[in-house]
């Protein structure tokens, strides 16, 4: 394995007296497919918030690219890190969330071409065109003037994909993207994840329910339990072979359900 | 005699009514200007406000907060004759209209400030963190993605205090400013008949709140209520 491009070192997450994340180790290299599946409530959507900048931590440390990332060196060692360091570090991550969070009030391809513009510097040329390219790549070219609230949930999952894309992220989370979508638009978006999956160079962190896909696409699968990885090793080793009586249990109940 | 127009005393209250029409509505006209005014500024003034309340430090919220709150809770004629009085002594003359525009002004940003507040808030906390995910600073953040989707939510509830402004400007009138009550009062000082301008004021006031409230509603009709768009 290659350097960790992703790393969490004795992490601790806590609300209030509740420990959400329990001394986390956990690592991802770089390029790498990885699937977090766990119960509710088991922390896998706090790991990608803290990544995403989110959610701050509460101990431990956490890094990106062999950088810290709510820390920044000090004269006397890691100080917590201001928010000019989190902008940068944030350029090398993106995110597709559950409810896909798009921007009502702009239409498809303003809601790509905003960031590259504000962010990057992009000129309005070069954000279109990068849109329109990432839009030919999730299905949705023929849409890029219509508003969110005009597209089925599947294609406004896929727009959210693109949006985060257009940053050109170095690593891509998606947090449960399926979840929140009728059984007939799933397939749509997973094919377009399974798409992404195939650049070598992209690291992808995947929490979703939908065992089947996370068996083709990822090099690694995880389960969650706690607060803490219980177990994880190869799709094969994971699903066919679990060690852990709880995975068991898990993958049982998801498969079942 | 006002405003260079003569009213007619001597051949009933229609004829009457009809001589000083024209001596209100020159009132009436300042009322509409001050109402304006004085909205604009509650409009500015208002966002400002709210944006400096939600300032994460305390040194920019707490002052906010105290200011605002005493605008709200002190009578509008103490702010008046505040601006026009002990300004006054500081040597800051300000014109009367310009006074009771500013004064309407700063009692009704505070409510609004409260309205945009709420406005803000009630922007889905996904579209924040979205916002963040595509690492967009605050300020474009703010400017780009919360105001344009709060201001249809406000929209009616600013349209209410448009309003109330209207209804507030003839207290203008102790600082001299001519507006449409005060110039009634002075056709009944100098007539005694003051039934007749009262009764039209009354009529007129109508018409007015009506048309604004008409307008706020046409307003927020053409808002599309997922957010102002961008180009
Ligand atoms: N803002 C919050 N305040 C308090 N508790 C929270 C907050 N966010 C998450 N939690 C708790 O943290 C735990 C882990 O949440 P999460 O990472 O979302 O789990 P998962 O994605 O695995 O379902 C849950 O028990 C949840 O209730
Ligand atoms: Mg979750």
């Amino acid at each position: 394995m290659s350097e960790p491009i992703i790393k969490f070192e004795k992490v601790v997450k806590s609300y209030g007296n509740y420990r959400v994340l329990n001394d986390l180790d956990f690592e991802v290299a770089r390029g790498e497919k990885v699937t977090i599946i766990g119960p509710s409530g088991s922390g896998k959507s706090t790991v990608l918030r803290i990544l995403m900048t989110l959610e701050k931590i509460n101990g431990g440390v956490v890094s990106v690219g062999n950088e810290p990332l709510w820390h920044e060196q000090g004269p006397n060692g890691l100080v917590p890190a201001r928010e000019a360091h989190l902008r940068k570090m944030r350029k090398q991550l993106g995110m597709v969330f559950q409810q896909f969070n798009l921007f009502p009030h702009m239409t498809v391809l303003r809601n790509l071409t905003e960031a590259p513009m504000s962010v990057l510097g992009l000129s309005k040329q070069d954000a279109r065109e990068r849109a329109e390219e990432l839009l030919q790549l999730v299905g949705l070219a023929d849409q890029l003037q219509k508003f969110p609230n005009q597209l089925s949930g599947g294609q406004q999952q896929r727009v959210g994909i693109a949006r985060a894309l257009a940053m050109r992220p170095k690593v891509m989370l998606f947090d449960e993207p399926t979840s929140a979508l009728d059984p007939e638009l799933v397939g749509e978006v997973l094919n377009v994840i399974a798409k992404l999956a195939e650049e070598h160079d992209l690291t992808m962190l995947l929490v979703t329910h939908e065992m089947r896909f996370a068996r083709e696409v990822s090099d690694r699968v995880c389960f969650f339990d706690q607060g803490n990885i219980k177990e994880q090793g190869t799709p094969d080793e994971l699903f066919t072979n679990p060690k852990e009586e709880r995975t068991r249990a898990f993958l049982k109940a998801v498969l079942e359900g | 005699m006002l405003f260079g127009i003569t009213w007619d005393t001597s051949n009933g209250d229609l004829a009457f009514a009809l001589s000083i029409l024209p001596i209100l509505l020159r009132g009436m006209v300042v009322t509409i200007q001050a109402t304006i005014a004085g909205f604009a500024i509650a409009m500015v003034l208002g966002l400002i406000f709210a944006v400096l309340k939600s300032v994460p430090l305390k040194i920019v919220s707490w002052p906010t907060i105290v200011i605002t709150e005493f605008f709200r809770d002190t009578p509008l004629l103490v702010q008046l004759f505040f601006l026009y009085y002990v300004l006054a002594d500081y040597n800051i003359i300000l014109p009367a209209f310009a006074t009771g525009a500013l004064a309407l002004g700063v009692q009704y940003s505070a409510y609004m400030a409260e309205v945009y507040r709420a406005g803000i808030e009630a922007v889905a906390k996904g579209q924040r963190e979205a916002a963040k995910a595509l690492d967009l600073s605050a300020s474009r953040t703010f400017t780009h993605i919360i105001l344009p989707q709060a201001v249809p939510r406000v929209v009616p509830a600013l349209g209410n205090y448009l309003v109330s402004i209207m209804k507030d400007v003839p207290v203008l009138s102790v600082v001299t400013v001519l507006e449409m009550l005060g110039v009634a009062r002075i056709i009944g000082d100098q007539t005694f008949n003051y039934l007749v301008p009262l009764s039209m004021v009354g009529g007129l006031y109508l018409i007015m709140t009506l048309v604004a409230s008409a307008l706020v509603r046409f307003v927020d009709a053409k808002l599309p209520k997922r957010g102002l768009p961008f180009k």
